[in-house]
Parts: structure tokens; sequence; C-alpha cells
């Protein structure tokens, strides 16, 4: 399928963002997004979530013959793949520039940094030693495929562990897995790349961008680095003019990500050894949260709720019904009443804004209480102010509203059936009340 | 073995197709069979063809039922495409069975006539436009399908426009055709959309959810900012508010709403129009 086109107001408007330093999704500027990682049941296989963007690694091992020119050293093979699920425009045929770009970038960062001890995978000089493969799969393409898949790659090849072998004299003895424990790696250190979009010929720069903010940038800044801060390796993609000082800048910038990230990856792995060594559940299904919606995460409710409906039924059919409580409103002036002690009014800064409401309502009141006045005698006498003052003759305690705007006419038929009239909305309904007893 | 294909036979041979009524609102899958109403009486638990004469003509009114998305017919019954809950609507004006339909979760969108969508133009080619709408194809758009456009008067549409316009033609076999008009010829809110603004995509659901009658996340968007907003059946819904930032919140309060309890969603609305 072919791309979806990205329309003049997109671009418009994701550049007016950038400018005014907004993203899509409210990270600033220099933030990633969320990184998780969940390994698998085999060791090397990792699933890698920078955001949606999802990269599967998983790392294999194979005794062969090395090359001439390196007897002895092993052998690595890197190889990064576009799923057809990750995007609608990833075909067969079709992601030619894309793959092989990335693909050398991953190698350049991956094998030219040394980060994998490869004399160490060296079994008999000349004859036989270690090929390490590393496979990377994008399972989702939301932006900045290169960072997620280094990541993948340096957290499935620490995952690793190839099966033992041992040497003794001409004999090669190559350990099962039930005989002897599998053997980890040897990594020096952990090369991670950190992605720079640039905006507007350099002016604006993002970290970690988004796939929509990756269709409007002028160009990549990808700089691979390790926490010792040391640059792997650094590309400048897209053809935009770069100063010195932005290129240092981003450098520091990335010196702290990378801290950040091979934080997040130690503790990874630290929990997934844990797990592993203490027998417990380990797997991509465990890392799979259940009852999970897909974009926006439910949480678990930490009560237990399980029961909850029965226990309440019980409650409420054993329970009194509540005790009935008619408040005693006080009428100060007309427009204003009180209920209950409250405290001193506060608010300065209203007292206009409240005068004007209570002019508006005191228009209303008049018909209203001239329509009262005439029905005085028809009234039932309300009796003293201490008492409670009950309106209707009905259980309920709910109070039927009516549109302010209504005739005056229906006002009176139903101040005569002794049920409540709407006050203006910013006034409390009580204060109907008192004004009957006032008469 | 055989006990277990003997079972499994068994259980084919006795399976009854069920009353669409007792299924509404509940999830049916592909491949299910669905009865009518009026022919629930006939295959009751008596067998073909026993029925106790009624002294009235019968309660349903035998009218046509209409079948909606998601739905086939098969002979006499509803066969069911789509997984998702079957819903059904109640004739208006007395006429006719009601519509059945089954509500299933989408995003990619297949062109059906009539529907109006947000597209975005990729080509000019001599009298026509080039707009992309999502589906497997891009539909055509004569520049005389704007209102008050002739050979002379061209409307002013650029590569990379948006286009708000509805199919006059949407089938499997030819390419979709759009147009800006309806039949008498006036515009009705269709053409181009403004300059400025965000374009974002959403699920089917969730765009017939916000263009339901009575939709209560529309009203209260409405009351926190004033905006301008559109909605195309195709998955594509343009923003357009007075600052960029209030842009953006609309945009992912909208995006949000699809996983959102309507309490979850009152808490929002009430933190936003707070701060």
């Amino acid at each position: 399928m072919k791309e979806t086109p990205l329309s003049n107001c997109e671009r418009r408007f994701l550049l007016r963002a950038i400018e005014e330093k907004k993203r899509l999704d409210g990270r600033q500027t220099y933030d990633y997004r969320n990184i998780k990682i969940s390994f698998g049941t085999d060791y090397g296989c990792c699933i890698v979530e920078l955001g949606k963007t999802r990269v599967l690694g998983q790392v294999s091992c194979e005794l062969v013959s090395p090359k001439l020119n390196r007897a002895t050293e092993g052998i690595l093979f890197f190889n990064l793949e576009l799923s057809q699920m990750a995007a609608p425009a990833f075909e067969p045929g079709r992601q030619s520039d894309l793959l092989v770009k990335l693909n050398r970038l991953l190698e350049r960062c991956l094998r030219n940094s040394k980060c994998i001890d490869t004399e160490s995978l060296c079994v008999v000089a000349g004859e036989k030693v270690w090929q390490i493969r590393v496979d990377l799969h994008l399972l989702n393409h939301d932006g900045n495929i290169i960072d997620a898949a280094s990541i993948a790659a340096i957290v499935a090849l620490c995952h690793f562990r190839r099966p033992d072998v041992s040497v003794q004299g001409d004999e090669v003895t190559l350990y099962t897995l039930e005989e002897r424990d599998p053997v980890p790696l040897s990594i020096h250190h952990m090369p991670i790349c950190v992605s720079f979009a640039f905006f507007q010929q350099g002016t604006y720069l993002l970290v970690d961008p988004n796939e929509r903010e990756e269709r409007v940038m002028d160009g990549l800044l990808v700089i691979a680095m390790n926490k010792h801060r040391e640059i792997c390796t650094i590309q400048s993609s897209g053809g935009i003019m770069l100063l010195k000082d932005q290129v240092l800048r981003c450098s520091k910038i990335a010196g702290v990500k990378v801290a950040e990230i091979t934080e997040l990856i130690q503790k990874a792995l630290e929990n997934d050894q844990k797990v592993r060594k203490e027998g417990g559940k380990f797997g991509f299904a465990e890392s799979i949260a259940n009852q999970r919606i897909t974009t926006f995460r439910m949480e678990k409710a930490p009560v237990d709720t399980s029961d909850v409906e029965e226990k309440a039924e019980e409650i409420i059919s054993e329970a009194e019904p509540p005790s009935e409580v008619v408040s005693k409103p006080v009428l100060w002036t007309p427009g204003t009443a009180q209920i209950g002690e409250g405290i001193e009014n506060s608010w300065g800064d209203l007292e206009d804004s409240e005068k004007e409401d209570e002019n508006e309502g005191g228009s209303d009141e008049a018909i209203i209480l001239d329509s009262i006045k005439m029905d005085t005698g028809e009234v039932s006498n309300i009796g003293s102010q201490d008492a409670p003052i009950v309106l209707s003759d009905s259980e309920e305690e709910e109070m039927i509203i009516l549109e302010p705007d209504k005739n005056p006419k229906k006002i009176r038929t139903q101040t005569i059936s002794a049920t409540q009239v709407k006050a203006p909305s910013k006034k409390p309904v009580k204060k109907r009340k008192k004004k009957r007893a006032a008469n | 073995m055989a006990e277990a294909a003997a079972v499994v036979a068994e259980s084919l041979a006795g399976y009854r197709a069920r009353a669409a009524r007792a299924v509404l609102e509940q999830v049916v899958l592909p491949g299910e069979e669905l009865l009518l109403p009026e022919q629930e009486d006939g295959e009751g638990p008596g067998g073909a063809g026993e029925r106790p004469l009624r002294l009235n003509a019968g309660a349903r009114s035998r009218g046509r039922v209409v079948c909606g998305p998601g739905l086939r017919r098969c002979g006499d019954r509803l066969l069911v495409t789509k997984c998702g809950r079957l819903r059904h609507k109640e004739p208006g004006s007395g006429s006719g069975g009601g519509v059945y339909w089954v509500d299933s979760q989408q995003k990619r969108y297949v062109p059906v006539k009539g529907d109006h969508v947000i597209g975005i133009v990729t080509a000019k080619s001599g009298d026509i436009f080039k707009v992309d709408v999502g589906g497997s194809e891009p539909a055509s758009l004569s520049y005389l399908a704007f209102e008050g456009a002739t050979k002379r008067n061209r409307p002013n549409v650029q590569v990379g426009d948006l286009i708000y316009g509805q199919f006059v033609v949407a089938n499997k076999d030819m390419e979709p055709e759009m147009v800006c008009i309806d039949s008498c010829g006036r515009a009705c809110g269709m053409g181009v959309i403004g300059q400025d603004g965000l374009l974002f995509k959403v699920t089917l659901g969730l765009i017939r959810r916000l263009l339901a009658p009575d939709c209560e996340i529309l009203q209260e968007v409405g009351k926190l900012y004033p905006l301008e907003i559109v909605f195309g059946m195709n998955g594509r819904i343009w923003v357009k508010a007075k600052t960029i930032q209030q842009t953006l919140i609309l945009a992912n309060i909208l995006e949000a709403c699809e996983h959102m309890t309507a309490d979850q969603r009152k808490q929002i609305f009430s933190r936003l129009a707070e701060s």
C-alpha cells in the first residue's frame, strides 16, 4: 500500500507547534518516550517498546569455520527486518532505502565499536569459532526505529547465553544445556543510538522523533554512545548544515540519555535474572498485563472488590433508612440566605459580581413573591420559624424544579399545591422555604 | 478418535440457528446464523410445521428487515460476517421490521456510498483530483463538483489540501468517486477544509459514537473551548482551536475517549475546565 500522504495542514501545524516547543504527545524537547523491555523464555530473546515502536530481537549462535584473514576471531552478523505489520507502507519489495540505511547504521554502531569481544568467541584457532547472529524485527513503526533497534540488539546480546565449550588438547567438547550452564557473551560496553531530528534548517531540534515528526523533519543526526561517554558512531543525514556547537550540544544530551537508558537496561536484565534464579515465571506471557487496553492502560485497582456487591446488599438490607435532614435557612436580605454556620466570606474580589447576581435575581423574586402573596390565604399555616418546614405531604425529598421563564400562572398553581418554585440558577433553591415562613 | 469425531458431528447436527432477538447486544461471531422474528415459531421445539392457530394475525408486522453492516442474507436467515455486538433499531415510522447490524471495531476504512469523509488531495491530473481517503484506492473528485464551479471558475485546490466530501460511487469493482456538493448543487459544509488545524486518525467505532445524535463527549468538549471540528467516516478528525495548545489538548482527549469510562472522562474535563 502507498503511504498515507501528509497534508499541508498537518505539516504546517506540526512545524508551528515545534516552533512553540510543543510536541503532539505533550513531551518536552529532550524527552524520550517510555521504554519497556521484556524478555522471552529463551536466552537472547527480547522485545523493546519505545512508545509504540516495537522491535523484537533474537540472538542465536553456531559453530563455523572462521574467516581466512581473521582466524582467531568469531563472526558477528546483524540483520534488521521491517516487517509488513509495522506500517502499511512496508511491502516486500519497497523498503530498500530505509532498510539499507538502518542496517548499515546498526552494523557500524555494534560491530565497529567492538562492544563484543570476538576473540573470546574463538574455540579452535583457524578451525572453529562461534558465529553470533542477531536478528531484529520491527513489529510496529511509530518513529525512531534506529534507537529501538540498537537497544533491542544490545539487550538481546547481554541476555544471550551460549553453550559452554572446553578444549583439551585436540578434543573439543561442546556441552549441552543440561550438562553445563550456558555462558554469557563477553561484552565490553553497551553502545546505544540517540536520534536528533532537526527542523527549519537546524533551528529547532527534537530528541526521539515520532513518526509524524519524522515526516516533517529536515535532517536527522544519530549519535551512538556508551555510558563512558565514548562516541561509537555519528551520522548526519538529510543534508542539513549543522554548526559545531550544535553537534557538541547534541553529544552532551546524548551522554545524559544514554546513561539513563543503560541504567534501565541493567535493571531489566537484573530483574529477569532474579526471576529465573528464583524459579518464578518468565517470558513474554508474563510481561503482558491482563485486561490490557492497548492504547491507554487500565490500572488494576488495588482493592479487592470481588464480593463487595454481596456485602453491600447485606448492609443495605439491614440498615435503617437514613434520617431526614431538613435545613433551616435564615434569610438575611432579599437574595441572601444562609444555611448552617459557615465562616466569613473571604472572596473579596467576587463581591462585586455577587452583588450583580443578586440584583438580577431580585426581579424574578419579585414576580414570584407577588404570586405567593395572592395565595397566602390558601396556603396552610406553616407554623413557627423553629419547627421544621415541611412543604409537601409527599414522602419524597426531591424538589420539583421548573423553568424560570414559564408563565407566572403556572407558578401560581404550583404554589397552591405547595411544591417548590425554581429560583434563578445561582441562588440556592432552599430560599423559597424561608420566603413562605416570612409571609 | 472415532468417538471424538462422532461427538463433533452430533454437535454440528444439533446446532440450531439462534433467534436474532435473543442475541441482541451480545457478541456474535462470523459464521453464525440468525433467525428473524417471523421464523422463530416454526423452528420451536415441536419440530417443523406444528403451530397452534393464532387468533390474531401475528404481533409482528411482516415488514422488510434491513440487513446492515456485518450481516448478509443467506436464504431466509441472516449470516454474520463480522465479529462484534448485534444491534437492532426499531423502524421509525412503522414501515419495515427495522435494521439489524453488527457493531464491530475497525481501523481500516472501506468506502461506502453516501459516507462523508475527509480526504487528502494527492494529485491533480487534467479535470480530476486524486484524493486519498484511506481505502484501497484513491478516490477521484472532479473539479466541477464544487459549489459554484464552472469551467472558467476553477476551485482553488492544491495538492496536500484537505477535502470534506461524500461518495457518489463506492463499490468493490470501481475506484470510488466523491463530490463536494449535494444533489441540489449546494455545498452543505463540504469542500476544502481550512488551512490550520490538526488532522488525526481514530477508529471507525469512535467516529460513529461521536456522530450519534446525543453524544455527551461532544457537548462536553464544546463547553471547554471554542473549536471547529470535522468528522470523516474514514476515521479522520480535523480540529482547530484558538491556540496550538488547545488544539493539542482536544486531539488528545478525543483519541483517549476511545478507552475511557464516562467517569474518567468527566474527571478529565473538570480538571481541564479548572485550569
